[in-house]
């Protein structure tokens, strides 16, 4: 060691392998569980999406018969409008929810050890499955159920609410019950990077609460939001379960639609209709994207 | 321009069984250039905060130009803060953060523009107006922090540790440029800081803090040569505090004379030569283990030099020696 400690380090290398070709082997890996769980069931789906059907067959083909058929379709317009209406809306109520309880959580709790526990009872409800947290909605919402009987009893109404269950509301009611912690957690964490003295530097420049909240902090929220709009359109735009009980098999989405055709064996229709609602998703979000960057968050 | 004098009373923070400001009185007149000067943890920063109204007084009052501002909203002291690290809000452009009280004051987006450019020139930073603040340097940065608390048009502009984030170099040129700015705007400047070179070359007075008090207060040159406490003169540096049988006092480090060992009013052993330039710092240590440095002259010293293990001895003319309380 003495002997080389004048001539610089050289730099470790494996022998024989360029760092070009070493980058690619690290990263093949991921790639290869990518392309086998993603980009190959895609591109079926694609594929499949222009093959044709009758009755009892599919066979394979190359034409634009399932594509005609849905844009032909007055259907597929009241489908998609009903899945846009219930993303828009769900999305209003988790991120007013959600950025409440972040801000709340994030600037209200001082203790850490009480904030990171509020945070933890948040999740409780994932201990347990979507389709058991929606279903228990059920006796609370029916038409002789907890919430009919109370207000009942409390003399605010006479007759059972019958819009309760089985109705767009209690369709959105589940949305924001199942997604709202997805806009909380990402907006909290925007929330807690927030150097403190920026709300103090507010004050000192004669900032109200709400004045601060809308020139300092939503604005710094903006790329939690962002990742929360995200994850909850993207979920609500592709569910099918919460529809179905929700609204009693009496509204749709385009989810529905695609389990429909899947339970009828269309794949072809299913997989054009799935192309479709993938395509208006990823076009979503890149339109959002445009608004916000979200890379300095990830 | 108008100058409003400064006063706390009695003014006292307390933490849950900690007490950070111990009842402290001072009156600071308008237009002054104050430094509080302490260790951390003395309680600079709780009192500039509570003048500021980010944290409340637990006990005792603040006045501005004679008005009790104790339970004030910060922008309605008359104060104005540049925090630490300069607090800017990284979504806005220069010129939006300094413009942004007026907003919030509800003033029309060009007329903002127009106040906020022109302080912005103040502060020289009229090439950077449209820029994010990610894209200045630390000390472009301040200037634009500046010229944000400068934009209120403060009676009184707390400063919260402003140079301690620049390097050294940077740190000198922006204290002489808050000295000209001072004295151009002619308003209080309340300074904290913990380098005791930086109070001694800005201020026009001196508050030195320690464990929650006012240790001693006032001008710079007098709190230099006349420190009240041992504290006080080792925090303010280039003093020796020596324990003489009839009490302590301190000994600037230039006031002491290298001589033969035994002829000397103390005697020791050289355990430290630093050539410093001009000067060269001679550390020794006396009987009692006393470390002393004594600063010689450069040209004083290699006359007669001294190497570490020589045994040497220290005098000094009894008109140096400053009693200091026990």
């Amino acid at each position: 060691m003495t002997a080389s400690s004048t001539t610089p380090p050289k730099p470790r290398r494996a022998p024989g392998l360029s760092r070009h070709l070493l980058g690619w082997l690290l990263a093949s890996p991921l790639a290869v569980v990518l392309a086998a769980f993603l980009v190959v069931p895609i591109a079926t789906i694609a594929v499949v999406s222009f093959w044709g059907a009758t009755e009892f067959s599919i066979y394979p083909a190359f034409q634009f018969d399932n594509y005609e058929f849905l844009f032909s379709s007055p259907v597929t317009y009241t489908v998609f409008f009903n899945t846009f209406k219930y993303a828009a809306i769900t999305w209003i109520c988790t991120l007013l929810i959600g950025f409440t309880v972040a801000y709340f959580l994030a600037f209200h709790i001082r203790n850490q050890n009480l904030q990171i526990g509020l945070f933890l009872l948040c999740t409780i409800p994932f201990w347990t499955s979507n389709i058991i947290r929606m279903i228990s909605w059920i006796p609370f919402l029916g038409r002789n159920g907890i919430g009919n009987t109370a207000l009942i009893q409390m003399g605010l109404i006479d007759q059972p609410l019958e819009w309760l269950l089985y109705s767009d509301f209690a369709v959105i009611l589940a949305f924001v019950h199942l997604y709202t912690l997805f806009m909380v957690v990402p907006i909290f964490n925007t929330m807690m990077r927030i150097d403190p003295s920026l709300l103090e530097a507010a004050r000192d420049n004669g900032a109200s609460g709400w004045q601060t909240l809308w020139n300092v902090i939503i604005p710094l929220c903006k790329p939690g939001i962002m990742i929360g709009t995200i994850f909850v359109v993207t979920l609500v735009m592709g569910d099918f379960i919460t529809v179905r009980f929700m609204s009693g098999s009496q509204s749709a989405n385009v989810g529905r639609l695609i389990s429909n055709d899947i339970a009828l064996l269309q794949y072809p229709s299913a997989a054009a209709t799935a192309v479709v609602l993938l395509c208006t998703v990823l076009l979503m979000i890149a339109v959002m994207l445009r608004f916000v960057d979200i890379r300095k968050e990830l | 321009m108008q100058t409003a004098d400064l006063e706390l009373v009695k003014l006292t923070k307390r933490y849950g069984d900690t007490l950070a400001v111990d009842a402290i009185d001072r009156r600071i007149p308008g237009g002054t250039y104050v430094c509080l000067l302490g260790p951390s943890g003395c309680g600079k920063s709780s009192t500039l905060r509570m003048i500021a109204g980010h944290e409340f007084a637990s006990d005792g009052a603040i006045l501005l130009d004679n008005r009790d501002v104790t339970h004030l909203a910060p922008a309605k002291r008359g104060t104005a803060m540049m925090f630490q690290n300069y607090a800017l809000f990284p979504h806005l452009s220069v010129v939006d953060n300094v413009a942004f009280s007026l907003k919030m004051k509800g003033v029309a987006a060009p007329e903002r523009r127009k106040q906020a450019a022109e302080m912005l020139e103040l502060v020289d930073m009229t090439a950077f107006l449209d820029r994010m603040p990610e894209q200045l340097s630390g000390g472009q940065q301040q200037r634009v922090a500046l010229a944000r608390a400068l934009i209120t048009r403060p009676q009184v502009l707390l400063l919260d540790e402003p140079l301690s984030a620049l390097d050294p170099f940077l740190r000198i040129r922006m204290r002489a440029e808050l000295r000209r700015l001072q004295r151009e705007l002619g308003i209080t400047f309340l300074h904290v800081t913990h380098g005791q070179d930086e109070a001694l070359a800005l201020a026009d007075e001196i508050i030195v803090m320690n464990a929650a008090k006012i240790e001693q207060a006032g001008p710079p040159r007098d709190v230099f040569n006349t420190p009240r406490t041992a504290f006080v003169a080792r925090f303010i540096g280039g003093h020796n505090v020596i324990t003489l049988p009839d009490g302590p006092i301190s000994l600037r480090s230039d006031a002491l004379r290298l001589t033969a060992p035994g002829s000397a009013r103390l005697s020791g052993k050289v355990t430290g030569v630093e050539f410093q330039g001009m000067h060269v710092a001679v550390s020794a240590l006396m009987p009692g283990d006393m470390e002393i440095t004594a600063l010689v002259p450069e040209a004083a010293f290699f006359s007669a030099p001294k190497a570490p293990g020589e045994a040497i001895g220290l005098d000094w003319a009894d008109s140096d020696a400053h009693r200091l309380e026990a």
